[in-house]
């Protein structure tokens, strides 16, 4: 693989320096004050964990910022990392009323992560009431934020939630797949000590299927939630795919993660193959790194890609260049890459999902001179490991749970986050882990 | 565990937030549903005489983009008779026993009128009354409200026409539109009155529409002057507050108004000397919901100061309060730029160039200005550090040794003795012997 020459550390620290830079005091309380307030709040209704908005605002605006991250962390347990990663435009700064008046929309994101910041700097006082032990234990499985969220939650319920992490460093997506221009490790970690200090026991290093058996913790616990995420990008079934330079997505983000810039070696020109959010994280990461041409590779065309609009805008302010309806056929390259070979696409009829189906054009085979390919083509559930647990019924390749309860079709074991919906927002898991914990309890309860 | 519960002149609640005598107070539901939100008390919207409203009853000021920041109304009393009123005192002080419930009273000037309606709102329950002196608009026209407050002895005559058949606690709340609030504050406390309810509002004109050429609030091509509240007339509420707290003549406790519209807000008027917080305008805009923060807020504050109850905190700044014959005249500070931090607005030059007494320079720098103070000409006034945008970032530091002090009345004494006419060479003098340049 030709590799891009490294950067100076300074150059790299900047390329993945934040791009949402925190509030000043002054900003702060400023942009609070524009917040209208309002009642029963449509922003409220768009954050999938329902946080109570305008009243964490209106106390910043009231300099109670105790109150304030309270108010956010009664709602979700993985504020901050929500606060710096949560597609906002499309949930509560998308839903702002202010949109409908034509004018710039309260900036919530970041006057969540004005609370949080301030919480964590104050040594995260003790804010919540913790009910007194029952003596039951719950088996989490994965420490993303499904997984803490359910453990901070039972552990408040009063249950000791044991969380089974197979990195040595917890955090799951939360630490180790989020642009680092975006979060960093050491927020996620900060999450993980606030639910510690609920009680709530992480053990590291463990992976359930392999250290210890399903049925193992299965005995062990009263009940078991699984937050296990989803595994590496489906692959990509063209040849060439085990030459060097081709990498999956999320190996390769969470060695972005590691923070060692310079450990990580990119390609001179990189392909990076789909175009969800993971592959944008991908492209702009590799750009960052010092790739000199990054380019997304997608069969369908601009309408149908995945990525969301603030995403989208991020890669091109990059650079990334977007080859639509363009499929990837072969892997060219002796041992690295060298290049892509593919095919035109036009678009037929509509699928069963509503998108228009790519039909590849006659001789339209072309080669795109690459170093580097990643292979960003969407996730799926750990099947193996799933299909070893005993009646849990997969549908559409996902874990099957009750929508209230969380519950699976094995009453004692519970599921959330992307296992169950394929690959949401953190915002999501954070809700499933929180409901489910209230499942759990009701269901421990019934017995 | 910080305790927020207060005892003004004899009404206890378990938190000093009071609804304050006006729209959100007006009846029983609304009452409920306050202390359902956790309102430590209630003073009931003015029941009393027949009166009729009218439409529209409010105007308001917005400013730079910030709605209402002050509001004012042309409402009266309780629309509403004096018998539904009463009914429903009664039903919302058995539904919740542990606040304060608190009935406004205005009705004619006549002995009997007030025996009767003090007697049957006694037999509802109600934890205290508070005497509606303040109302400047409508009822004062008919010989009430204002145009009794205003008038020492008619507050004092009323008064007693009802301390003297009361037995439970009553609060004379004080109408601002007066030039010194401590004469009517003693003519409740010669009658007897538990303790004292102010500011009630300004009297004011909203504003002319430049369109219509109209005045707000308008009813029907008319208007007339409203009660003015809301977070712009703080300041005046405060030192009238701080005003009737200071008088040894006065000496009652206080329930403050005017303006308190967060936790902050209350907490000056408790370090002012009031017991309870009445709030009005700020429910009107944002609901009773605001009270979950004004309770949060005050509880988290006590905890970081390390206070217990309010009785710690109430009236703590009271005893800051002088006469400028009082103030040091040696206290000398200078204005400090942090050069890091300025963000080269010149906001400060030429607030003081224009505004005060031209002693920053600007200068240019690498391409950007540059302010800095002659802190030799520095008058220390602090408009630079008010005017400056950024945090921190101007700051008034002492440059005194600290080692001397005198007051302007310690000086004039000081003439006195040494037989020195109060001149502009004598002043001269001891400007000089202290290194004071006036500019």
């Amino acid at each position: 693989m030709e590799k891009a020459p490294k950067l100076s550390l300074s150059e790299y620290e900047k390329n993945f320096d934040e791009i949402t830079p925190a509030f000043s005091k002054n900003s702060a309380v400023l942009e609070a004050n524009r917040c209208l307030y309002c009642y029963d709040s449509p922003c409220i209704k768009a954050c999938p964990t329902h946080i109570d908005i305008p009243t964490f605002i209106k106390k910043i605006s009231t300099d109670n910022l105790i109150g304030s991250a309270k108010t956010i962390l009664e709602s979700n347990w993985v504020a901050l990392t929500c606060a710096k990663a949560c597609p906002v435009e499309e949930l509560c700064e998308g839903a702002c009323v202010y949109n409908e008046k034509g004018e710039q929309p309260i900036q919530i994101g970041r006057l969540q992560r004005y609370s949080i910041d301030h919480y964590f700097e104050n040594n995260m006082p003790e804010l919540f009431e913790q009910k007194e032990s029952n003596g039951k234990s719950v088996g989490i499985i994965g420490s993303g934020p499904a997984g803490l969220a359910c453990a901070a939650e039972l552990s408040l319920l009063g249950y000791k939630a044991v969380v089974y992490e197979s990195n040595e460093i917890p955090g799951g997506l939360n630490s180790w797949g989020i642009a680092p221009y975006k979060s960093r490790q050491a927020d996620s970690l900060k999450e993980v000590a606030l639910v510690e200090s609920f009680g709530a026991e992480i053990k590291t290093g463990i992976t359930v299927g392999e250290d210890i058996s399903f049925d193992e913790i299965f005995r062990k616990h009263d009940a078991i939630f699984i937050g296990i995420g989803l595994g590496n990008s489906q692959s990509l079934n063209i040849p060439g795919e085990n030459l060097v330079g081709v990498v999956d997505a999320i190996t390769f983000i969470e060695d972005v993660k590691q923070e060692v810039w310079t450990n990580v070696d990119v390609g001179k020109k990189v392909a990076v193959i789909g175009a969800g959010n993971t592959a944008i994280d991908a492209a702009t990461e590799a750009k960052r790194l010092g790739a000199e041409k990054v380019m997304i590779i997608y069969r369908r065309s601009e309408k149908e890609m995945p990525a969301n609009d603030y995403e989208y805008e991020l890669a091109k302010q990059d650079g990334i260049v977007f080859h639509f309806l363009t499929s990837p056929i072969e892997i060219m390259g002796e041992d690295s890459v060298t290049g892509l070979k593919s095919l035109k696409m036009e678009l037929g009829k509509e699928d069963e999902k509503g998108r228009r189906v790519p039909i590849p054009i006659a001789d339209s085979e072309f080669e795109i001179p690459v170093d580097m390919v990643i292979s960003a083509l969407g996730q799926k559930v750990k099947k193996h490991f799933v299909e070893s647990i005993n009646d849990l019924q997969i549908e559409n390749k996902l874990i099957l749970v009750d929508k209230e309860t969380f519950q699976t079709t094995n009453k004692r074991v519970f599921a959330g986050g992307d296992c169950i919906n394929g690959g949401k927002e953190v915002v999501n898991a954070a809700y499933d882990g929180k409901r489910a914990a209230h499942g759990i309890d009701s269901y421990i309860k019934s017995l | 565990m910080v305790d927020l519960s207060i005892n003004c002149g004899g009404i206890k609640s378990p938190n000093p937030f009071w609804l304050a005598s006006a729209p959100p107070s007006n009846s029983a539901y609304q009452n409920c549903k306050a202390f359902e939100a956790g309102w430590g008390g209630t003073v009931w919207k003015t029941i009393g005489d027949p009166v009729m409203n009218v439409c529209n009853r409010y105007g308001a000021i917005d400013y730079n983009g910030q709605k209402i920041v002050g509001l004012n109304n042309v409402e009266l009393i309780s629309d509403r008779p004096i018998e539904t009123n009463l009914k429903e005192i009664a039903e919302t002080k058995r539904l919740f026993p542990d606040r304060a419930v608190v009935a406004s009273l205005m009705v004619e000037s006549k002995r009997e009128a007030w025996h009767d309606i003090v007697k049957r709102t006694i037999d509802t329950g109600a934890d205290g009354i508070e005497l509606n002196y303040g109302c400047p608009h409508g009822m004062s026209e008919r010989g009430m409200g204002a145009a009794v407050g205003q008038v020492p002895e008619y507050c004092q005559m009323i008064t007693e026409w009802v301390t003297e058949v009361s037995t439970i606690p009553v609060l004379v709340k004080l109408t601002p539109n007066v030039t010194n609030i401590q004469l009517p504050a003693r003519a409740a406390r010669a009658a007897n009155a538990d303790g004292v309810s102010l500011i009630n509002t300004i009297n004011s004109i909203m504003g002319v529409d430049l369109d219509t050429m109209r005045i707000q609030p308008s009813v029907a091509s008319k208007s007339s002057h409203g009660g003015f509240a809301g977070p712009s007339v703080k300041p005046i509420a405060l030192h009238m507050v701080s005003q009737v707290a200071v008088d040894p003549e006065v000496n009652l406790p206080i329930s403050g108004i005017g303006g308190i519209s967060t936790w902050r807000d209350a907490l000056e008027f408790i370090l002012l000397g009031a017991s309870s917080v009445q709030v009005c305008t700020a429910v009107m805009h944002y609901g009773f919901r605001i009270v979950e923060d004004l309770i949060e807020g005050m509880t988290n504050w006590m905890e970081s100061k390390g206070f217990s109850s309010l009785d710690e905190v109430r009236g703590k700044a009271v005893k800051q309060i002088t006469d400028f014959g009082n103030f040091d005249l040696l206290h000398k500070t200078v204005a400090r730029i942090d050069q890091d931090k300025c963000i080269h607005c010149n906001l400060c030059y030429v607030a003081c160039e224009d505004g005060a007494h031209q002693c920053i320079d600007l200068t240019q720098v690498n391409g950007h200005t540059k302010t800095e103070v002659r802190e030799a000409d520095c008058v220390g006034c602090s408009l630079c550090a008010l005017v400056c945008p950024v945090e921190d970032c101007i700051s008034m530091v002492r440059v005194d040794d600290e080692s001397q002090s005198k007051t302007w009345n310690e000086l004039m004494a000081d003439f006195e003795r040494e037989g020195k006419p109060l001149s502009w060479e004598n002043l001269a003098e001891f400007q000089k012997k202290h290194g004071i340049v006036i500019h």
